[in-house]
C-alpha cells in the first residue's frame, strides 16, 4: 500500500503532508488524521515516515509483489538513522547509519564570503575555487602533455 | 491584478528565477548568489525541497567524483569514459566541463557535513573509479540547506506548468507562470532570468510493476518531464531526446546494482550458473563490431546482453550476493545501500524472504526513462564554456539554452552524461554564473505581455472547472463520456509508449511504422487533455504533470522515428534499422518546435571531440 496511518497515533500535524514530494500524504477532514490519498503514486521513499513525530506512519510493501508479515522501520535522529527490518520468518535485522557530521542549520550563505574580485565573472572558476578544487588550477584545454 | 475570483495571481518579481529544488537547483541558488549578492534569487518547488527530487530518500555514492587531487583521474579520462559509455555521441565540452569543477562541489559537501568514507588518510573510498561511497540518508537536507541559506525567497509546493517569453522577443525569456497546489493562487514569476531544473521524467513508458505499485518505477514518480516539455513549448532546442534510459536493477525493488557489482564485485549468471556477459560476447561483436570490446562494456550493451537471455529463456538472472557477503560489514553495506536510496528494495528483500547473505537476488531490466544526468544524455541544447567549447557548442554563456536567459543544468541539459548527484549540482553551480553573467550584461526589465499571463491563468485552471460542470452528467464515479482524469491519460500515455515507442512489453524494439502510429495515438490523446478535468487541486498538479509527460514523450517518438539505426542496443531497437550506424548516425538528433506554427524540426548536428 505504500503508507498507512495508525490512527492511535497521528495527531494531524501535517509535517507528512508538507514533506512528501509526490503530494499524496493528505488530512482527512472527517478524523482530522493523515492518510495517503494515492497509494499507486507512493515511492515508498519513507520521508513521511522519518518526519512524523508520532512514529504514526508505517509500510506496507507493494501488494503486486511483495507477500505480508515484513516491517521496515526508521528512527532519525539529528545525528544518525536506526532502521529495524523485519523479515516475513520473524528474524529481525538492525541497521544504523550516520546522517550528518555537522549541527543542522550551520550552513552560511555563500554571501559570507569575501565578495569575488572585479573580472572573475567572466573567467572559469566557480566559487570557492581553486581552492576547493585541492588542484593547483583549473584544468582547461588544449591539454598539456603529461611531464 | 487581485480581482477577486478565485486562483487570484500573485506576482513575483525577481533576477533570477530557478524552477526545481533538487540537486541542480539547489546548486543554482548557492552559486548565483556567490557571484550576485544584491540579486532576488527565488527558488520555486513544487514539493519540500529537504525531500524533493530523485535524491528524496537519500544516496549511498556519489557518482561523480574526479579525485583530482590524490591524482585518481584527470578531467580527460572522464571525457574518454563518457564517449565510450554513449557509444561515441557527447558533449564533450559540457562532460569535461563537469568533471574539472565536480571535486569542488563534493568538497562542499564533505564540509557541509555529508559523511563520505575515507580511509585513515582521509582519502574517499571509492565504489568504483568514478563513484565514492557515502552515508547518503540526508544528502537531500544537507543540500537544501546550503540553498536555503543562499536563496532569497523559496516557494514550495508550487509547481511551474509553462514558461513567458518577453512580449517583445519570443526568443528572450521573461519568467513563469504556475499554481500553488496548497492554496490555489496563480504565481506570476517575472524574472530576468530563469534557470530550469526540473528533473528527468518516469511514467512515459508503462512501468513493470501494477496496480498499487504502480509508484515502484526505478526514477521517481514525480519526475514528470517538466523540464523538457518547458523548454520544448518556449521553442528551445533539444538533442538526443531518443536517448531513453533502461537500468539493470533488482528485480521488483528496483534497487541499484552499483555497491553489488562495483563494492562487493558480485556476479550475474543466467539461472544455469553461466557468467552471460563472457559468454555472449563473440555474439555481441558480431552484431555491435568493435563497441564490444570496449572498456569498460557500454551501460547499454550490458542490458543487450541481460536481454537477450533473458529473450532465449535463460532467467532468472541471479546477482550472487550470497557468494560476496563473508562479514558483517559487507552485510551492512549491502542493506545500507538500499536503507540509504531505495527502501523500497530492503522492504521487498524484507516481504520476500530474502537474506543477501545467503540468497541470490533476481535482476531485471527496467520500463524506460528520460534523463540527462545518468548513463543518456536527453536534454537542451546548450551553449558550452568559453574557453573548452568548439565555436558551433558556443553561443553566448555557459549551459544557455538557444533561448536567450533561459538556462538549463542538471537533467534538463542534454549531451552530457554521467552527471549524477554532484554533477547536477555543479552544473547548477555552472549554469547559475553563467545566468549572473548574463543578467551584468543585460541590464533592465524584460517586459512581459499581460493577455498571456490571463490567458494561461484560464488554461491552467479550466481542468477544475471543467470537472464542476460535468458531475451533473453521471451518478457517481469517474467515468464520463467527455472527461478525462489524469490517471486514466497517465495510463493511455504509457500504453502507447510501451507497445509503439519500445516499452517493455514490446522488448524494447519499435519501427518506423509503430512510431507513426504512436505519434498519431499521442496526438490525440493531447486533443483529449483539453477534456481533463480535475476534483482538487492535487489532482489540477496531476493534470499538468500529464501535459508535461506528453511533450516529453512527443519528443522521444519523433527523435526515435528520425534516427533510422539502433546506436544503443539494451536501451531500444528501430527493428527496421538494426545495426549501429556510424556512417551515417555518429551525429547528435536534435529538433525545435515552433510555438507559433505548431510544427517540429528535426536536424542533425555533427560531434566534435574536444581532446
Ligand atoms: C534510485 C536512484 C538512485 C540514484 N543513485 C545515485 C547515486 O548513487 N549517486 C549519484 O550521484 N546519483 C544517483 N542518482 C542520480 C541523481 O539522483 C540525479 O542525477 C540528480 O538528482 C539529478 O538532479 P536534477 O536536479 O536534475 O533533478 P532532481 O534532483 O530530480 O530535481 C528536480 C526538481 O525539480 C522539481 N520539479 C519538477 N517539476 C517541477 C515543476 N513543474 N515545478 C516546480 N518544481 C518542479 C522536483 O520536485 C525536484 O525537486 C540516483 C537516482 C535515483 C532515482
Ligand atoms: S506527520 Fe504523523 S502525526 Fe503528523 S499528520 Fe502526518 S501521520 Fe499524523
Ligand atoms: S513514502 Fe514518500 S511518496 Fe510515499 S507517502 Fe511517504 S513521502 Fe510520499
Amino acid at each position: 500500500m505504500p503508507t498507512y496511518v495508525l490512527p492511535e497515533k497521528c495527531k494531524g500535524c501535517m509535517q507528512c503532508v508538507d514533506i512528501c514530494p509526490s503530494d499524496i500524504m493528505h488530512i482527512d477532514p472527517a478524523q482530522g488524521r493523515a492518510y495517503n490519498v494515492e497509494p499507486a503514486m507512493c515511492w515508498e521513499c519513507f520521508a513521511c515516515v522519518k518526519a512524523c513525530p508520532e512514529g504514526a506512519i508505517e509500510v506496507r510493501g507493494y501488494a503486486d509483489f511483495a507477500p505480508l508479515g515484513h516491517r521496515v522501520v526508521p528512527n532519525r535522529t539529528p545525528e544518525r538513522i536506526y532502521w529495524t527490518v523485519r523479515m516475513r520468518d520473524g528474524t529481525v535485522k538492525e541497521f544504523s547509519f550516520p546522517t550528518r557530521r555537522r549541527k543542522w542549520g550551520s550552513t552560511a550563505s555563500p554571501a559570507t564570503e569575501p565578495p569575488p574580485a572585479a573580472g572573475a565573472l567572466a573567467g572559469p572558476l566557480l566559487s570557492f575555487e581553486p581552492d576547493y578544487l585541492a588542484v593547483d588550477e583549473l584544468p582547461t584545454l588544449p591539454l598539456t602533455p603529461v611531464s | 491584478m487581485d480581482d477577486g475570483l478565485p486562483n487570484a495571481p500573485r506576482i513575483v518579481d525577481c533576477d533570477v528565477l530557478i524552477v526545481g529544488g533538487g540537486f541542480a537547483g539547489c546548486g543554482a541558488a548557492f552559486e548565483a548568489r556567490y557571484w550576485g549578492r544584491d540579486l532576488k534569487i527565488v527558488l520555486v518547488e513544487k514539493a519540500a525541497i529537504e525531500r524533493s527530487g530523485a535524491v528524496a530518500q537519500g544516496l549511498s555514492a556519489i557518482n561523480c567524483y574526479m579525485g583530482m587531487r590524490w591524482g585518481e583521474n584527470r578531467p580527460e579520462d572522464f571525457v574518454r569514459y563518457v564517449r565510450n559509455d554513449l557509444m561515441g555521441l557527447s558533449r564533450e565540452d559540457l562532460v569535461f566541463d563537469i568533471a574539472r569543477h565536480v571535486d569542488s562541489s563534493v568538497h562542499l559537501f564533505e564540509e557541509w557535513g555529508l559523511p563520505i568514507f575515507t580511509d585513515p588518510s582521509g582519502k574517499y573510498i571509492r565504489e568504483g573509479r568514478w563513484q565514492v561511497m557515502i552515508h547518503g540518508e540526508s544528502y537531500k537536507p544537507i543540500i537544501a540547506e546550503a540553498a536555503r541559506a543562499a536563496a532569497s525567497q523559496v516557494d514550495e509546493h508550487v509547481i511551474i506548468t509553462h514558461l513567458l517569453p518577453s512580449a517583445d522577443d519570443p526568443r528572450r525569456i521573461a519568467g513563469a507562470v504556475g499554481f500553488s497546489v496548497r492554496d490555489g493562487s496563480y504565481r506570476v514569476y517575472r524574472a530576468r532570468v530563469v534557470i530550469v531544473a526540473a528533473g528527468g521524467a518516469s511514467h512515459l513508458f508503462r512501468p513493470r510493476s501494477a496496480g498499487e505499485g504502480w509508484g515502484r518505477t526505478w526514477y521517481p514518480p514525480w519526475s514528470t518531464g517538466s523540464a523538457y516539455a518547458l523548454l520544448i513549448r518556449v521553442g528551445a532546442e533539444m538533442t538526443q531526446m531518443e536517448n531513453r534510459l533502461v537500468v539493470t536493477r533488482f528485480k521488483d525493488g528496483y534497487g541499484p546494482v552499483g555497491a553489488f557489482f562495483l563494492y562487493l564485485k558480485a556476479v550475474a549468471t543466467n539461472a544455469a550458473g553461466e557468467n552471460y556477459e563472457v559468454t555472449r560476447r563473440a555474439e555481441l561483436r558480431e552484431r555491435v563490431g568493435a563497441y564490444a570490446d570496449a572498456k569498460p562494456l557500454p551501460t547499454c550493451l550490458r542490458n543487450d546482453l541481460m536481454l537477450r537471455e533473458i529473450q532465449e529463456g535463460r532467467g532468472p538472472i541471479l546477482i550472487h550476493t550470497e557468494r560476496v557477503i563473508d562479514t558483517p560489514e559487507k552485510e551492512n553495506a549491502a542493506w545500507g545501500a538500499f536503507l540509504n536510496m531505495t527502501v523500497g528494495q530492503a522492504v521487498t528483500w524484507a516481504a520476500q524472504g530474502i537474506d543477501p547473505k545467503t540468497d541470490p537476488s533476481e535482476l531485471i531490466l527496467s520500463e524506460p526513462y528520460l534523463l540527462g544526468s545518468h548513463a543518456v544524455c536527453a536534454g537542451a541544447w546548450a551553449s558550452g564554456p568559453d574557453d573548452v567549447a568548439p565555436p558551433e557548442y558556443r553561443w553566448g554563456y555557459n549551459r544557455m539554452t538557444t533561448i536567450a536567459g533561459l538556462f538549463g543544468a542538471g537533467d534538463t541539459i542534454g549531451g552530457s552524461a554521467h552527471k549524477f548527484s554532484s554533477g547536477s549540482f555543479t552544473e547548477g553551480r555552472l549554469a547559475a554564473k553563467g545566468a549572473v553573467r548574463f543578467l551584468a550584461d543585460h541590464p533592465g526589465p524584460v517586459p512581459v505581455a499581460v493577455e498571456e499571463v490571463e490567458r494561461l491563468r484560464t488554461e491552467i485552471f479550466a481542468p477544475l472547472v471543467r470537472f464542476v460542470e460535468d458531475r451533473p452528467k453521471i451518478t457517481r464515479g469517474a467515468v464520463s463520456p467527455g472527461l478525462l482524469f489524469p490517471d486514466q491519460g497517465l495510463h493511455r500515455l504509457e500504453k502507447i509508449m510501451d507497445e509503439y515507442g519500445g516499452g517493455v512489453s514490446a522488448n524494447y524494439a519499435t519501427n518506423d511504422a509503430l512510431l507513426e502510429r504512436g505519434l498519431r495515438q499521442l496526438l490525440r490523446l493531447r486533443e483529449d487533455l483539453r477534456a481533463i478535468g480535475a476534483g482538487d487541486l492535487h489532482q489540477l498538479g496531476r493534470a499538468w504533470e500529464l501535459d508535461h509527460r506528453t511533450w516529453t514523450a512527443e519528443a522521444v517518438l519523433r527523435h526515435t522515428r528520425f534516427r533510422t539505426e539502433t546506436r544503443w542496443p539494451g536501451y531500444y531497437y528501430r527493428s527496421d534499422h538494426p545495426k549501429v550506424d556510424d556512417a551515417h548516425w555518429r551525429c547528435f538528433v536534435n529538433s525545435v518546435y515552433d510555438p507559433a506554427s505548431g510544427e517540429w524540426r528535426l536536424f542533425t548536428k555533427p560531434v566534435r571531440a574536444v581532446l
